[in-house]
């Protein structure tokens, strides 16, 4: 194909890009450089994307001096790490079982499975449940409700269907139980689908913060920084909202919650920030073929 | 892998256990099933915990539906409550706060919906015709990061731009358009707009991934028919791009359509506030606010047994519409 001159279509068109790109960015920026500018001086106006008086009180605020910031960080990473490592063993041996069509119950187990997409119990029994496990204020409401996800142990058996048959019966003629080949064989091989939705279950646990407005907002100890964000938030929100006046006075410690919070956004964005871009190449390769089956 | 193709080798797995049974019925002893399942002991430990845990954590919650027909009192057992019969779906349909709150729910629905579908669609349409390659992959990039980041980031974000002396009204104002800073966040009737937008920003670039894939499928030699024919660049998109995905559109439609009352709660109690309540009360939070907040368990129950209804009548609805129009099933 020849090449074709550049018309003023492009021109808008790149244009409209240029746009779209500032739009989305702007924000991001814009909070970037509130977070590094002086608090005092952030209440006159007019920061957009670059700080006027430069400091990193804010930052030194949260890593520094406040108890509670400090440990909400620690327990975004506990439980972003603790929630990712058991998720992943249980998609993947769930996962395992399912690709293995071989076994007598794997029909029963896969409809059981596929059935969670489409039916759910709602907000209230889920709540008594949890109440009825005595997982309220405890570490456990993190991990457990979200151990498996039906979306995610489709992903991995489709990825383990792809895998060469011969391995695996190699293995059971050397007299190696249904363990040990998923263990020594199959594990390794799946590494790639394993490391993508290692990166989604930490990306949602460190997103998470209904689970603990709902769940665990009594216990001070599992306060997570989404949920402390979301507490300045209500506040300088004009909400009420009972679990505004039990942080007053974490609030009314603080220099400027105002940029205290686009400081706490900074650090709760960055790490997504980081691990998305890696995300791309496999996400979009999972949506398409959910899309364009037809 | 889709979730649609899932479903179908689920059909499949269901008629290979049944073989399977037939085949036990059979006279010579090759291996039953209770054989087969000895030989695979390691099979059926890797897979009971997790069989226990789907009952518990998905299938319990279901049962619990029958809280709904009691006036449920948590000291008691599940079956020591009192029975009541239809009498917190009478109250429900009684409470004028319950139509508020659907109403609340299916105009955002709709206003996401649409909106969300148009500026997906027509993004990727767009980025389809971006000749600068570079730039495309740069700005599609980009503009799927507010995906990534929580509803608490993002609602932090709209409520800083939209604030009086944020960038949205420094331009308003600073171009003569409004005299005065307005307060986005206490404006009522902009409350759904604003949801609105929130969304788009947030989600239209993660939504056109699926019409951008759709597009690279359509075969080149349409467009080159259509150059030799004289016909432009937006006549192009017109007549051969959009065309050419409506299935896909009318797939995701329909799959939305039958979400539309399941548009969750987060962006309302995140973005909503005092002043606009009225207009940010959704059956979600309205569920959370009567239900758990008023210790209203049954009553709860209720709203959410109603909402999942209503979403499957509409899946019904859209499924056969989408069969008359002669677009195939979606389920």
């Amino acid at each position: 194909m020849k090449k074709r001159k550049w018309t003023g279509f492009d021109l808008i068109l790149v244009l409209l890009m240029a746009f779209i790109v500032v739009i989305t960015l702007y924000p991001f920026l814009n909070i970037l450089a509130i977070s590094l500018n002086n608090a005092v001086d952030t209440a006159r106006g007019g920061i957009h994307i670059w700080p006027r008086d430069f400091t990193f009180a804010n930052y030194q605020e949260i890593f520094g001096s406040n108890d509670l910031l400090l440990q909400a960080f620690f327990m975004s990473i506990l439980r972003t790490v603790v929630g990712t490592i058991t998720g992943i063993i249980a998609s993947t041996m769930l996962a395992y079982v399912l690709s293995r069509r071989d076994f007598v119950l794997n029909g029963f187990v896969g409809f059981l499975l596929v059935l969670t997409m489409f039916i759910s119990g709602g907000l209230i029994p889920e709540y008594m449940l949890i109440r009825e496990l005595g997982l309220i204020n405890e570490f456990g409401v993190y991990i457990w409700p979200m151990l498996i996800s039906a979306f995610n142990v489709i992903i991995i058996r489709s990825f383990m269907d792809n895998l060469p048959a011969a391995l695996e019966e190699s293995a059971k003629m050397d007299g190696a139980n249904d363990f040990i080949i998923f263990s020594r064989i199959i594990i390794p091989l799946c590494l790639p689908v394993i490391a993508t939705i290692a990166l989604f279950l930490a990306v949602m646990q460190w997103n998470s913060w209904f689970d603990t407005y709902l769940y665990a907002r009594n216990n001070q100890a599992l306060t997570t920084l989404q949920f402390e964000l979301m507490k300045i938030l209500d506040n300088a929100n004009i909400s009420s909202g009972d679990i505004t006046s039990q942080n007053a006075d974490v609030i009314a410690g603080q220099t400027n919650p105002q940029s205290i919070k686009m400081a706490i956004t900074i650090i709760a964005t960055v790490p997504i920030l980081l691990v998305y871009p890696f995300l791309q190449k496999y996400f979009v390769t999972g949506l398409t073929l959910g899309a364009v089956k037809s | 892998m889709s979730q649609k193709k899932h479903v179908s080798e689920a059909n499949i797995k269901v008629a290979g256990a049944s073989t399977l049974l037939k085949r036990k019925r059979k006279p010579h002893y090759e291996d039953g099933f209770l054989q087969k399942l000895g030989k695979q002991k390691a099979l059926l430990l890797m897979s009971l915990p997790f069989v226990v845990w789907l009952i518990i954590f998905k299938y319990i919650p279901v049962a619990g539906w029958v809280m709904a027909f009691q006036d449920y009192k948590p000291q008691f057992g599940m079956f020591d409550q009192e029975w009541v019969g239809w009498k917190h779906f009478k109250e429900l349909f009684n409470e004028p706060t319950f139509y508020r709150a659907l109403e609340n729910t299916l105009g955002m629905g709709i206003l996401g919906l649409v909106f969300g579908t148009l500026f997906a669609i027509a993004f990727a349409l767009l980025l389809n015709e971006l000749r600068f390659l570079t730039l495309k992959k740069w700005t599609q990039t980009i503009s799927y990061l507010p995906h990534f980041v929580s509803w608490v980031i993002v609602a932090n974000i709209v409520i800083t731009m939209l604030s009086p002396e944020g960038i949205i009204n420094n331009l308003l104002v600073g171009t003569g358009i409004l005299n005065n800073p307005i307060n986005f966040m206490a404006r009522p009737d902009m409350f759904w707009g604003i949801v609105t937008a929130a969304d788009v920003w947030k989600e239209t670039g993660w939504n056109a991934i699926i019409y951008l894939a759709a597009m690279a499928g359509v075969d080149p030699q349409l467009y080159e028919a259509a150059k030799v024919d004289g016909a432009s660049r937006w006549r192009q998109m017109w007549h051969i791009t959009l065309p050419s995905i409506r299935p896909v559109i009318i797939v995701l439609l329909i799959l939305n359509i039958g979400n539309l009352i399941n548009i969750g709660f987060e962006k309302q109690m995140l973005l909503g506030n005092n002043i606009v309540a009225e207009k940010a009360l959704v059956i979600d939070l309205y569920a959370l606010e009567y239900g758990i907040g008023m210790f209203r368990y049954s009553f709860g129950t209720a709203i959410g047994i109603f909402k999942s209804v209503i979403s499957i009548i509409l899946i019904l609805i859209c499924n056969g519409f989408a069969k008359r129009m002669g677009e195939g099933r979606v389920f």
